[in-house]
C-alpha cells in the first residue's frame, strides 16, 4: 500500500503528458526544427516552476510524507558521459519521437508498438551495463 | 468539465504540472527520473548476474516502477476519456518539412505509418523503432539521466553536469534530425 501514492502520481504525469501532446512524434519534430515554441514553452515553464520549489525545499527544509528530509545529491563534474550520453540518447529521442516517459504513456495510449522501443531500450541499457567500465565517464 | 479537460493543454499549464509531478515524487520520498526504471527493469530479469552494474537492491526502486505503471494508465485515462478529436496544430512548416521526406501529418500523436507493427520489419522501420530505442537505453544511462532527471529535476537543482547532459540531447537531435532523416526518409 505504500506505493499507492506512487501509481497516483504517475497517473497524473500520463494523463499530463498525454494532453501537453509532449509525448508526440510531431511535437519533437518541431522542437528540434525549432518552427514552434510549444516545447520550449512547456520545458522551460517546468523548470522555472521546478527552480522555485527545490530552493522552497532547500530554504524551508521541508520533509517527506513519512517525515524524513527531502535531500539533494550534487552529481559529480564530468563532460565525457554527460555529453555524449547525452547526444547518444538524443539521436533515439528524435527517432523515436519519446523520451523514456512518453515510451511508457504511448504505450497506455493504445500505440502497442512501443513496447518494441521499450524492450530495445532495455537493451540498450544492457549493453551499457556490459561496456561501462570501457567507456569514458 | 470532460469537455474543458479534453482540449489541449496550453504549454503554461502543462510545464508547471510537470514540476508539480516533480514535487510529488520528492515528498512521496523518490525523485523524479523516469530512465532508471529501465535499469531496474534489467535488474529484476537478471542482468546482474552478468553485469556488476546491474547488481544492486532493485526492491528500493520498486515506487519508480510503479510511477511509471501510472505513467501507462494515465495514458490510458487520457485517451480513453480525454480524447480530443481534433487534429494537432502543428507548425505548417513543420507539416512542410515531414511531407518533403515523405511523412504524412496525419493530425494524430505519432505517424501512424511508421509506428506499427508491419514496418518494424522493414529496414526504416527496424532503424526507428529498434535502433531509436536502443539509443534512449544506452545514452540515458550513460548520461545518469534522461529529459525528466536531467532537464527538469537537475536542471531545477542547478546541476552544471545536467545542463552539459541536455545540450548533448539537443545536439543528438538536431544531428537526427537535420543530417540524418534526410538520408533515412526518401
Amino acid at each position: 500500500m505504500k506505493y499507492i501514492k506512487y501509481l497516483f502520481i504517475g497517473i497524473l504525469f500520463g494523463i499530463i503528458m498525454t494532453k501537453s501532446e509532449a509525448i508526440s512524434w510531431f511535437r519533437i519534430q518541431e522542437m528540434f526544427r525549432f518552427q514552434a515554441f510549444y516545447m520550449y514553452g512547456i520545458i522551460g515553464s517546468a523548470l522555472v516552476v521546478g527552480i522555485v520549489i527545490i530552493q522552497l525545499i532547500k530554504r524551508r527544509q521541508l520533509k517527506t510524507l513519512g517525515g524524513q528530509p527531502i535531500q539533494f545529491k550534487n552529481k559529480q563534474f564530468s563532460i565525457w558521459r554527460y555529453l555524449l550520453g547525452g547526444i547518444i540518447f538524443g539521436l533515439g529521442w528524435a527517432l523515436t519521437g519519446a523520451c523514456p516517459g512518453p515510451m511508457y504513456t504511448l504505450l497506455g495510449n493504445g500505440f502497442t508498438i512501443f513496447i518494441v522501443v521499450i524492450v530495445s531500450a532495455l537493451l540498450g541499457t544492457f549493453v551499457y551495463g556490459l561496456l561501462r567500465d570501457r567507456l569514458p565517464h | 468539465m470532460i469537455e474543458f479537460l479534453s482540449q489541449p493543454w496550453a504549454w503554461y499549464v502543462s510545464g508547471p504540472l510537470i514540476a508539480l509531478v516533480m514535487f510529488l515524487l520528492l515528498w512521496a520520498g523518490g525523485e523524479f527520473g523516469v530512465s532508471a526504471t529501465l535499469r531496474s527493469m534489467c535488474a529484476i530479469g537478471g542482468a546482474g548476474k552478468k553485469v556488476n552494474f546491474f547488481k544492486f537492491n532493485w526492491k528500493s526502486q520498486i515506487w519508480n516502477l510503479v510511477f511509471v505503471a501510472g505513467a501507462v494508465i494515465g495514458g490510458f485515462i487520457a485517451d480513453q476519456f480525454l480524447y480530443n478529436p481534433n487534429a494537432l496544430t502543428l507548425s505548417q512548416n513543420t507539416i512542410t518539412d515531414l511531407a518533403n521526406l515523405g511523412i504524412v501529418f496525419d493530425g494524430t500523436l505519432v505517424p501512424t505509418e511508421l509506428f506499427n507493427w508491419s514496418n518494424l520489419f522493414t529496414v526504416n522501420g527496424l532503424l526507428i523503432m529498434v535502433v531509436g530505442g536502443f539509443c534512449i537505453g544506452f545514452g540515458t544511462r550513460w548520461a545518469g539521466g534522461c529529459t525528466s532527471g536531467h532537464a527538469i529535476s537537475g536542471l531545477s537543482n542547478l546541476q552544471v553536469v545536467s545542463l552539459i547532459a541536455v545540450i548533448g540531447f539537443f545536439i543528438g537531435g538536431l544531428i537526427m534530425t537535420h543530417l540524418i532523416f534526410p538520408f533515412i526518409f526518401k
